[in-house]
């Protein structure tokens, strides 16, 4: 009986595209109370392999993708049938209960993509739910690790260095301490401000995944796009590296440094702010930002750390950005 | 027995389930075994940690309310961070109700302990070491609430921080008692909180023993209420090892109790000795600053019926050498930079004040000199004792 299942579910993917629909989203799955084992039981991919993505499932892109690790990524939105998403100005788009996010990491390794982990945010009736899913070697499967997972890693990055790690894929915990505003879990990336690029804000308003393409008035610019400010790149790159904790409801709200787009006072942006609890993430300097002195700016000595007790961010790191350091050093440079 | 049917009663309310204790052995996968034995813990259940060495890779974390996490033993259990290749602390707390017991962090890259927004929390006998002694590359803090109400630190023993051993930051009515630190920059340090009794605490072999310190450009402020009593603060003359930058860096070598900018603090039946620099020192905030809402100034301390033993005679800030030449040896036990308003201080030893006008006005500005303390004994008792909520000091009973 088991043989006979397998036999028709490997049929299947060759019927399926004439013969009947694919199933949709698992919609219960999503909405249920409990942690799915594995990440096919959403019904998000069309494939196992996690690359073919079922209907209402669109993959997305950001102006300024958040660093980790030279990971390339693949993100996804999905908004149950009949429902939208808001589009409230330049912020974070209002998803319905029942949507998902899913972002898969990979790197490319002997010339094939291979993906590490996806992780999920759930939007459940009581708020959403953050967990993370490891991909096995064959890449047939991937499941929850709620306590997440360290994998050996050797890659090259796009600038062709080699890079040996151990990736950390994040425990349910960590996936909240960078996604909880005020204690609760909430989304981080798709924010209007940095959704802009391609046409892709009206591409998911034409699709009715949004309701409603929103005007944008300060975008958030890429941090390789050289003819954007370079103001717009360095608080783009610290709004979207930092300020997911760094904001006065977030996970390092005691720390007095908020690193938002919106935010205007300059000691809050770090400039001339004396640590609070740095401890040794200090690295013996006065200040987070000391203008026109990035080697005297703990800001940059702790992007430039892989000590745990002195990098930043605390998660989701093990190799130095340097390109988003030297967008950093420029800005702070350039500071009088 | 009505009050412990109330608490049951709470507990059912809030746990989906029935309470259990889920039981972690040390051993190989420790760090996924017991980081997902805390994340799949309902409120009301008991992690209880195996006696033996923890091998960690990772830092651990409890986000789920009403849960105790027990080991054997503070020497038994240990939690060995040696190997840690990520996270900010050792274990970090970030739900409600939680009771840390009987179990020790060894070796963390960051802090010991961190718990943010974990309201009723308690600390009972935790060790939180840095193995090879003091060390500017050890963690900054062994025991780290913050952002909390209802702080419990009881009977822990903290050793080798960088910064403070017990920190308690931007928090609201706290308990640290019947605890030892050693060997840390500062011993215990309530900063920019509200509420807080300290007593009948071990402060030894620090640099400096107990700091109450209100700093600004900081998201809460008017630091106020704090009463360090009854404690043993001998021989905190480890040379000040703190990161530069961080403010205890600024610590004098050979400090006893340091009261920094702050409102209402009260300093009594303290005994106090062999501190280089001094026993009590009681100053503004030392650095420039321009927030418009923080108060640099100490206002509002009283010191008294504290028993003084021999200090003074390191004195470890600029200037500190001719001061101790000029006084025969030793500079008077407490010192006060002349910036505050209604100190009060009645105990029977010599007072020094190095006579500043503003607060961060430079030492070398000082014009110090003997003043008088209150003529007669008084009795400065005017803070409310801190009561913490009876499930958290039934929780340690």
């Amino acid at each position: 009986m088991r043989l006979l299942l397998s036999v028709c579910a490997v049929l299947g993917l060759a019927f399926s595209a004439g013969a009947r629909a694919p199933q949709p989203v698992a919609d219960a799955v999503i909405l249920s109370g409990g942690l799915p084992k594995l990440l096919s039981d959403y019904r998000f991919f069309k494939d196992g392999a996690g690359w073919q993505p079922n209907d209402r499932v669109v993959p997305y892109r950001l102006n300024m993708p958040l660093f980790s690790d030279y990971a390339e990524k693949y993100r996804f939105i999905y908004v149950p049938p009949g429902q939208q998403a808001k589009a409230d100005g330049d912020g974070l788009l209002a998803f319905p209960v029942g949507s998902a996010l899913i972002k898969s990491f990979g790197y490319e390794i002997d010339g094939k993509p291979r993906l590490l982990e996806t992780r999920v945010l759930l939007h459940r009736a009581d708020g959403w739910l953050a967990l993370p899913y490891v991909w096995n070697a064959e890449q047939t499967e991937a499941r929850l690790k709620v306590a997440g997972q360290r994998i050996p890693l050797t890659f090259n990055d796009p600038s062709g260095r080699e890079h040996e790690i151990d990736y950390g894929v994040p425990n349910k915990n960590q996936c909240k301490e960078c996604h909880a505003l005020s204690g609760a879990v909430t989304p981080i990336g798709p924010k209007a401000r940095n959704l802009t690029h391609g046409g892709q804000l009206a591409d998911l308003a034409r699709l009715g995944l949004i309701d409603k393409e929103p005007a944008v008035d300060y975008r958030v610019p890429g941090w390789g796009e050289a003819s954007a400010p370079l103001n717009d790149r360095a608080r783009g790159y610290l709004d979207v590296n930092c300020a997911h904790c760094h904001n006065v409801n977030g996970s390092a709200s005691n720390s007095g440094l908020f690193l938002t787009y919106e935010e205007t006072m300059p000691v809050r942006i770090g400039i001339n702010k004396r640590p609070v609890a740095a401890g040794r993430g200090s690295g013996t300097h006065d200040f987070d930002i000391a203008p026109g002195d990035p080697d005297g700016s703990i800001m940059i000595y702790r992007l430039n750390s892989l000590d745990p007790g002195i990098s930043m961010p605390e998660v989701g790191r093990t190799v130095v950005h340097d390109e988003g350091v030297a967008l950093l050093r420029a800005w702070i440079a350039g500071m009088e | 027995m009505i009050r412990s049917l109330l608490v049951a009663t709470a507990l059912c309310l809030s746990a989906p389930s029935l309470a259990k204790t889920v039981t972690v052995a040390p051993g190989a996968d420790a760090q996924e075994r017991l980081q997902e034995a805390l994340i799949l813990a309902e409120p009301g259940d008991v992690v209880e940690l195996g006696a033996g060495r923890f091998d960690l890779v990772d830092g651990l974390s409890l986000d789920v309310d009403g849960v105790t996490i027990r080991g054997a033993g503070m020497d038994q259990t240990v939690l060995n961070f040696a190997g840690q290749l990520g996270a900010g602390e050792g274990l970090l707390v970030t739900s409600d109700h939680v009771v840390l017991r009987d179990f020790a962090i060894e070796d963390s890259k960051g802090d010991g302990i961190k718990s943010k927004g974990a309201d009723d929390i308690v600390y009972y006998k935790i060790r939180v070491e840095w193995t090879r002694g003091p060390h500017p590359e050890n963690g900054a803090y062994a025991i780290y609430p913050v952002e909390s109400k209802n702080v419990l630190v009881d009977s822990v023993t903290t050793i080798g921080s960088s910064d403070a051993g017990i920190y308690v930051g931007q928090s609201e009515n706290i308990i640290v008692r019947n605890s030892v630190a050693r060997f840390n920059v500062a011993g215990i340090e309530i900063e920019n909180s509200i509420g807080a009794d300290v007593y009948n605490n071990i402060a030894v072999n620090n640099t400096g023993g107990i700091l109450v310190f209100d700093l600004p450009n900081i998201p809460k402020q008017g630091g106020r209420n704090v009463r360090v009593f009854d404690n043993i603060v001998v021989d905190n003359n480890t040379p000040n090892f703190a990161p530069e930058g961080n403010i205890v860096a600024e610590v004098p070598t050979g400090m006893g109790i340091m009261v920094m900018s702050h409102y209402e603090v009260e300093v009594f039946e303290n005994r106090l000795a062999e501190n280089g620099t001094g026993n009590i020192l009681i100053v503004s905030y030392t650095k420039g600053q321009d927030d418009p809402n923080y108060n640099p100034k100490p206002i509002g301390v009283r010191v008294f019926e504290n028993i003084h033993g021999r200090a003074g005679y390191k004195p470890a800030f600029p200037g500190g050498d001719q001061l101790k030449a000029a006084f025969g040896g030793a500079i008077p036990p407490i010192i006060e930079d002349g910036t505050g308003e209604n100190i009060l201080i009645g105990d029977d030893v010599a007072i020094l004040s190095m006579g500043l006008t503003a607060p961060g006005q430079p030492l070398t500005e000082a014009k110090p000199a003997l003043i008088e303390g209150a003529t007669e004994p008084f009795d400065g008792r005017q803070l409310t004792p801190i009561t913490l909520p009876e499930a958290m000091e039934d929780a340690i009973r």
